[in-house]
This record gives C-alpha cells, sequence and structure tokens, in this order.
C-alpha cells in the first residue's frame, strides 16, 4: 500500500496515494477534470491543455502533476473553464470538425467536451486544413481532418499493443500523424483487433473501422444521454 | 538504391548502431545524400534496430534535414528582425534573381536550394545568411553575385574569398567571416584566463565544498531563467545514481543573442574548465556540448581545443593527477529547431529524439539525460563558474546587484552605432546601456529576444538584473521610425515556425495570434481584436508545456502592454464589424483548377469579390 497523500480541491480535502497524478487521485475522488488526451491504461502526456488547474496558483497539467501532501488545487473556476474552452475551440478550427456527419458523433470526446464547456461558436477563426485521409488499410480508416495530435494511439500500440504502428512526425503546425510504412497504414502491422484502432483510444473520429459505420444510432451513443465526465461524478455519487 | 543504402549503413556502423546518435547519423546522411530520403529511413531503421516510424519522427522535426533532395549549396538567408531591417530583402532578391528560383526550390542543376531561417546568431553584423556550414555577414548584392558565379564555377565552398573576422575567427580551423565586436569584455568571462588553474584550485576542494563555493557566490543560470546554479548541482549531485552528466547549452537560438558564438571562440577553454569543475563537483564522467548547427562551423575548433585539454591532462583520467577522477567531453551538433535551447527539449535532441521538451516533474536533476541525473547549464554559466574557482565568490559577489551577482554578456543588436557583446555588473539601467552602444533616438528596445519584452522610452530607467529586467543577454535597439508591431508580427511569425507543436496552445495559439495582429498590419482590426489578442496571448502563456510556449505571446502582450496606441491607431477608421474573411473566388479557387475554368457567377469582375 503506498503512502496517502492528502491535498484540495476546489477546498475540498482529497485523499489520494503516492505516485498518482492529480488527475487519477480526483477521478477516484469523482471529481471530474476536463481531459482529452489522458486516458486510464496509458501513460501521461499532456499535450491537450485541457486539465490545466491552478496548483497552489501556478497552472499545472492535471495528468502530468504528481500530488505532494498539502498542495492546493483549484479546477472549478470561472477562469479555468474559459482557458479550457479555448483550447477545445483551438482544436476545433485547427482541424476539420464536421459532427453532422462524422460517424463518431456522440462518441467523440472532443465534441462532448464542447458542449460540456458550454462553448457555442470557437472565438478563434478556422484555418480549414488541407490534410489526408489514409483509406489504404482493409479495415482501418485514418481521416486526419479529425485528428487532435492526443498521442493516444501513438501510446496505446506501444504501451498496449506491443508495436510502433503510429508516432508524430515533422513539428508546429505541421505536425501530424505518420504511420510505420511509407506506403500508409496497409504497409503497417495494424489489425483492426488492436488496442489502438479501438474506438475508446481515438477520442475523435480519426481511425474509424470500415463496416461497422452508424451500428448504433444517433441518439443512443455515449454522450447522447450524459455529459462527458459523468461517469467519474457518477462515482462521486456512489461513495456519498 | 544499393550505393546509398550501404553507405547508411555504413554511417550507423560509425556510430556503434547507437539509437542515441541518431542526430549525428541523420546530420552525416543528410551531408552525404543532400537529403534524408525514404529509403535512408528504412536503412536507418533497420540498423538501429528501431522502427521506421521512429526515425521519420527525428528526422522531419529538424529544419536542417529535408526529405527531398536539396541543392548541393544550401544558401539559408537569416530572416530576423534585425536582417529585415538590415537589407535581406535585398538580399533575397538578389539571390532569386541570380539563381532562378524562389525560396523553398533547388536549381534544376541541383546546385542551388534557397531557404530561410531564423536568428543566426549574426544580428551584430547583419544580412547574414549560410552557404552549407560556411557564415556570410554583412551581405550586399555585389557580394551575392560573386558567391553565386564562384561556387558555379568552383562547385567549392572554400573557393569563396570571404574576408576573415578578427581574434580565433581567423585561426585556421574556424577561418570565418564572423567579427567578435567584443565591444566591452569585463572581469568574468572575457577575462584572460590560464587554462587549469580554475580547475586546480576545485580538485584542491573536496566536491561539496565546490558546490559551496558557487552557492556562496549566488551564481544564477545566464540562459535567462536565473535559477541558482549552486543548487541545481547541489540537487544533481544528491540525486541517486553512479551516471550522472553535464551538459552545456550551446544552442544560443534567441533572436538577437550571439554572446555564446563569441564565448565560444574566444573563452571555450574556459568554458570547458567550468564543465569539468561541474563533473567534479557532481560526480559526473561524462559532459555533453549541444552545439546549435548554425555553429557547425566553431566544430573542428572547439574539438581542438578539447584535444589540446586532454593532452594537457584537463580532460580524461585522473585529471591534474588527481587519482580517480575522470572526465571527458563530446559536442552533439543540433540541427536547426530553436526549441532544442530549452534544456528539456536539448535532451531530447541529445539522445536522437525529437526535440520535444520533456514533462516536468521530473527535473534533469533527477531525470535528465537518458533518464540519468544531469546539471544543463549555459555556455556563460560554465565560464562564471570556472572564474568563481578561481578568484573565489567575495570577488564574484562585488560585482553586480544582490540578486544579481556578477557580470552579465550582452548581445546588443539593431539601431546603434555600436552593435556587438558587453559584458557589464548586472545592474545597469537600459538607458546606460543604450549610451554606451550608441543608441540614440531610441523608440523600443526588445529585452531578451523574441520571448523577452519590449519596453518603450517610458522604462528605459529600469535595470537590466534578475530582480527587474531578466534575460539571456539579447537587447535589440529599435529606432523610434521602425514599426513596433511589425516586429511584434516578426515574432510572432519566429514562434509559429518554432513550435514543436507538442500542446495545443502553442501549437495553434501562435498561429492564431499572428493572424490577428495580421490584422493591424493590413488595416483590418476592430477595437475587440485587441481583447482577443489580449486573452489569447493569456491563454497562451498560462496553459503551454514548456518555456517556449509560456513566452511566446509576449510580442503580442508585451507591445500591447507597452504600446497600447499603436494598436489603437490602426483599428479601421468606419468602426465597422464587416471584414474581408471570405474570398469567395479564393474560395473556390481549387475547384476552378480543376475544372480548367471560373464559375460563371464571377462574370467579367476582376479579383476576388469586394470585401
Amino acid at each position: 500500500m503506498s503512502a496517502k497523500v492528502a491535498f484540495t480541491i476546489d477546498g475540498k480535502e482529497v485523499q489520494g496515494e503516492q505516485g498518482q497524478t492529480i488527475l487519477q487521485a480526483a477521478a477516484l475522488a469523482g471529481i471530474y477534470i476536463p481531459h482529452l488526451c489522458a486516458m486510464k491504461g496509458l501513460s501521461p502526456w499532456g499535450s491537450c491543455r485541457v486539465c490545466t488547474v491552478m496548483v497552489n496558483g501556478r497552472p499545472q497539467a492535471a495528468c502530468t502533476m504528481p500530488i505532494t501532501e498539502g498542495m492546493v488545487v483549484e479546477n472549478d473556476t470561472p477562469e479555468l473553464k474559459d482557458l479550457r474552452s479555448s483550447m477545445v475551440e483551438m482544436l476545433f478550427v485547427e482541424g476539420n470538425h464536421f459532427c453532422m456527419f462524422c460517424e463518431k458523433s456522440g462518441n467523440c470526446e472532443l465534441q462532448a467536451m464542447g458542449y460540456r464547456l458550454g462553448m457555442l461558436a470557437p472565438r478563434h477563426d478556422y484555418m480549414f486544413p488541407t490534410r489526408t485521409v489514409d483509406a489504404s488499410h482493409p479495415d482501418v480508416l485514418l481521416d486526419f481532418n479529425r485528428c487532435i495530435l492526443c498521442a493516444r494511439c501513438i501510446r496505446a500500440s506501444q504501451e498496449l499493443d506491443g508495436k510502433h504502428v503510429f508516432d508524430f512526425t515533422h513539428r508546429g503546425g505541421h505536425k501530424r500523424i505518420g504511420v510505420n510504412a511509407a506506403n500508409g497504414a496497409a504497409g503497417t502491422d495494424l489489425k483492426v483487433t488492436d488496442r489502438a484502432a479501438a474506438a475508446e483510444s481515438c477520442p475523435v473520429g480519426c481511425i474509424i473501422k470500415k463496416r461497422v459505420g452508424f451500428a448504433v444510432p444517433i441518439g443512443q451513443r455515449r454522450f447522447d444521454t450524459q455529459p462527458i465526465g459523468s461517469d467519474i461524478e457518477a462515482g462521486r455519487a456512489a461513495t456519498k | 538504391m544499393a550505393d546509398n543504402s550501404s553507405t547508411n549503413r555504413q554511417i550507423c556502423e560509425k556510430f556503434g548502431n547507437d539509437r542515441g546518435r541518431l542526430m549525428d547519423i541523420l546530420l552525416s546522411v543528410q551531408a552525404q545524400a543532400g537529403c534524408i530520403a525514404s529509403e535512408a529511413l528504412d536503412d536507418i531503421a533497420e540498423s538501429l534496430s528501431m522502427s521506421r516510424i521512429e526515425v521519420e519522427s527525428a528526422a522531419t522535426f529538424y529544419a536542417f534535414f529535408s526529405s527531398q533532395p536539396r541543392g548541393r549549396f544550401v544558401i539559408r538567408v537569416c530572416n530576423d528582425i534585425i536582417d529585415r531591417l538590415s537589407g535581406m530583402e535585398r538580399i533575397a532578391a538578389a539571390l532569386r534573381a541570380d539563381l532562378g528560383i524562389e525560396f523553398g526550390q533547388t536549381t534544376k542543376d541541383g546546385l542551388f536550394s534557397l531557404e530561410y531561417t531564423p536568428c543566426i546568431g549574426m544580428s551584430d553584423q547583419a544580412p547574414a545568411m549560410l552557404v552549407n556550414d560556411t557564415v556570410v555577414t554583412r551581405v550586399s548584392t555585389d557580394m551575392v553575385h560573386e558567391i553565386v558565379q564562384t561556387l558555379k564555377a568552383t562547385k567549392n565552398v572554400g573557393q569563396l574569398k570571404l574576408t576573415l573576422g578578427d581574434g580565433n575567427n581567423g585561426h585556421p580551423l574556424v577561418r570565418a567571416m564572423v567579427q567578435n565586436n567584443l565591444r566591452e569584455p569585463g572581469a568574468v568571462v572575457f577575462a584572460p584566463s590560464t587554462p587549469g588553474v580554475a580547475l586546480q584550485r576545485a580538485l584542491s576542494e573536496q566536491p561539496v565544498e565546490v558546490i559551496k563555493i558557487i552557492k556562496a557566490s549566488r551564481l544564477r543560470g545566464r540562459g535567462g531563467a536565473g535559477f541558482p546554479t549552486g543548487m541545481k548541482w547541489e540537487f544533481t549531485r544528491g540525486a541517486a545514481g553512479d551516471r550522472k552528466f553535464v551538459v552545456c547549452n550551446a544552442d544560443e537560438g534567441e533572436p538577437g543573442t550571439f554572446k555564446d558564438r563569441v564565448i565560444l571562440t574566444e573563452a571555450a577553454g574556459l568554458m570547458f574548465e567550468g564543465m569539468t569543475i561541474a563533473g567534479y563537483a557532481i560526480g559526473a564522467a561524462e559532459g555533453i556540448l549541444y552545439l546549435r548547427g548554425e555553429y557547425t562551423y566553431l566544430r573542428p575548433f572547439l574539438e581542438d581545443i578539447l584535444a589540446k585539454r586532454r593532452a594537457a591532462g584537463l580532460l580524461g583520467r585522473d585529471i591534474l593527477g588527481k587519482s580517480g577522477f575522470k572526465f571527458d567531453v563530446r559536442i552533439q551538433l543540433g540541427a536547426g529547431a530553436y526549441v532544442c535551447g530549452e534544456e528539456t527539449a536539448l535532451l531530447s535532441s541529445c539522445e536522437g529524439k525529437r526535440g520535444d521538451p520533456k514533462t516536468r516533474p521530473p527535473f534533469p536533476a533527477q531525470k535528465g539525460y537518458l533518464g540519468l541525473p544531469t546539471v544543463i547549464n549555459n555556455v556563460e554559466t560554465y565560464c562564471a563558474a570556472a572564474r568563481i574557482m578561481e578568484n573565489g565568490p567575495g570577488w564574484f559577489t562585488s560585482m553586480g546587484t544582490q540578486g544579481s551577482a556578477g557580470t552579465k554578456v550582452f548581445s546588443v543588436s539593431g539601431d546603434c552605432s555600436s552593435p556587438g557583446v558587453y559584458e557589464i555588473p548586472f545592474g545597469i539601467t537600459i538607458n546606460e546601456l543604450l549610451a554606451r552602444v550608441g543608441a540614440t533616438d531610441t523608440g523600443a528596445v526588445q529585452v531578451g529576444g523574441a520571448a523577452g519584452r519590449m519596453i518603450g522610452p517610458g522604462e528605459f530607467g529600469r535595470k537590466l538584473c534578475f530582480d527587474d529586467l531578466a534575460s539571456g543577454g539579447s537587447i535589440m535597439v529599435f529606432s523610434s521610425q521602425r514599426d513596433v508591431l511589425a516586429v511584434a508580427q516578426a515574432f510572432m511569425e519566429f514562434f509559429v515556425e518554432e513550435s514543436c507543436g507538442y500542446c495545443t496552445p502553442c501549437r495553434v495559439g501562435t498561429r492564431l495570434l499572428h493572424d490577428r495582429l495580421g490584422r493591424f498590419l493590413c488595416g483590418t482590426a476592430e477595437l475587440a481584436d485587441i481583447d482577443y489578442l489580449e486573452q489569447t496571448g493569456k491563454a497562451v502563456k498560462i496553459a503551454s508545456r514548456c518555456g517556449l510556449g509560456q513566452t511566446a505571446a509576449n510580442p503580442v502582450l508585451g507591445t500591447i502592454q507597452s504600446f497600447r496606441k499603436e494598436y489603437e491607431r490602426r483599428v479601421k477608421a468606419d468602426g465597422s464589424v464587416f471584414r474581408a474573411a471570405f474570398d469567395p473566388r479564393k474560395a473556390v479557387a481549387a475547384a476552378s483548377g480543376i475544372a480548367g475554368r471560373e464559375s460563371d457567377h464571377f462574370g467579367n469582375q476582376k479579383g476576388g469579390a469586394k470585401p
């Protein structure tokens, strides 16, 4: 049993364990901190910055920051909500996200995050980039228009599948996901059964399984009935 | 091709098929083949037993690597703001005309490629450019014609007739056209020193005593952040593990900074001595000098200094007769990435990876290079550490201010009569410095480079020190005739190019700020755009993952703070909120291209739709 670490989130006492991140300890305590690049079972990454919290008055990513005794964390404040919305809006304008005909609609974490944070239209100007679609793989479609560069597929492939199918190439605004072959996903050892190809590994509709689209109808999907983060908050309700 | 393939494998073998040396391997392949082609990625991946995509990930990160063949001579014109204000456009136009290509292109004969590159550390002798690794300074259009002709005729960079610079720039192993412009050598970095004296003094003390002396000197990191050096050494010494590293950050990429270039040229021995002292203090046997790719021309000279220090018993085993103390330094070249000046990105690069900053904590003192405890300091910091060992902490603290002991080496460029390097005790005011560098009619001073702060005349009484205006030493002077918003825009362009793209606010936010600032420069801005810039700038500052992103909004935020009137002055006079954001002709241009005709809707209109 690891040593207990006591700290507060928005004034509420939280008991975590040594080695946990703020995000992990908060989730176990039933407190939802909005996040996109963090995924249970994968190593912390810290790229989307949606989970930014104030720690003793300084901004930190909750998904990478380890908890320490007596730490004072601010999470649910109007300033942070606006900051997070600004990040999510940046992700919306950076890619080409057309929810109305995206297979992931209703299961999409980016879309759900937009709703949860009360986003209407992005405050930022759309960039409308020209991006590619890789349909070479027999069972998996990669639509990079929707990629938010969260590295979840990269980590899932390495950490859960023991492969190296994906990685980032280029930098800055040119940064994108590349695959481990010169001729697209078909040239890689990606299998449709890989965790990297699983719907939960991609928060958006970039990695899509072929021939099973819309198996669950719109209206009955994960975020159609309750907002993102509800499962974590339900945990809090259950422990009350 | 089989030929290339065997060459690539030989290169890998030369570096022990060690994936940690991927940077060196990629640099060699690029130099050999003029590009890192798709087949080369496979060759390297196979030799190093890694995935092709891992190799591609690193290879596509750095500006000096190219997937398409580049010309035999790559001409990189520095497009830093100082160069732009010093006639860069004329040079660029002459190159375009002489070579018949645009920037980003290669001539049909495969001889020349033209590129822009951010600050190459020559702002005091702008405009400047690189021809492969060779630096050309104070470039004129006549020089462009001559250079192009000579290269066409001789196909040899060595045949270029360049006037050699002063000091060691004329050394047979340097032979560079670079001037030191060392206007004011100070008591610490540029004072004469005898190799081995400081080290001898350090070795006569216990390592913990050395750290105590550095702490007593109140030496703070010269790279800009100002972390107490002694504490950094103490943390690293105290970290668990037998294998530790000493890394020197010579990736000076901050626009307007070139002082490390002059230190490397004139005081590299002192720097290596400081690294060796650090090695003794923290218990490290291995050091790395991370040298920015733009300073490749200094490498043979620096290797020679290392060789001489080995021969003199100042590096290697049983240094200065101290039994059991061994330390040596290898030079790691960068390949064109400003972010690698960020200490954890620099370590990623040393490991042969993309120059992505690492997640902190853990800090390098606990987990640095290869996950092992690492001290990383700036070139100037190691020099100061060596001199402190030589002359004692009291001598050091007698200079500068209470919070900022010692001297600081400043790189001064822009609108002044004596641009160059000044080593001055901390605490000098901007006004005093401007008088010393011969600046009159100054309208704005950029302190600390693109990541720093632009201040107006009302703040020229402020002091250069950690407690007031902290900086890595870049001081850019702009006369009252310069457009501060155009300067800010050039810096935003720089950050857009140099963001590693890891985190959302820096990757996306820098582009958004750049584009919105552009509205003020083309006369389409509204008053509300100032609020947008402030809000989004603040978001980028707060939410970014590393120092690059956290400072990337400074050009906008700083100019709004000090030059708000410049923004307000450019807001559309009629107060209309309509904006020429949508040009229907442009929007369907791609489709028109495919169709081979324009839509009938455009009728006989000329140009885009009216805003």
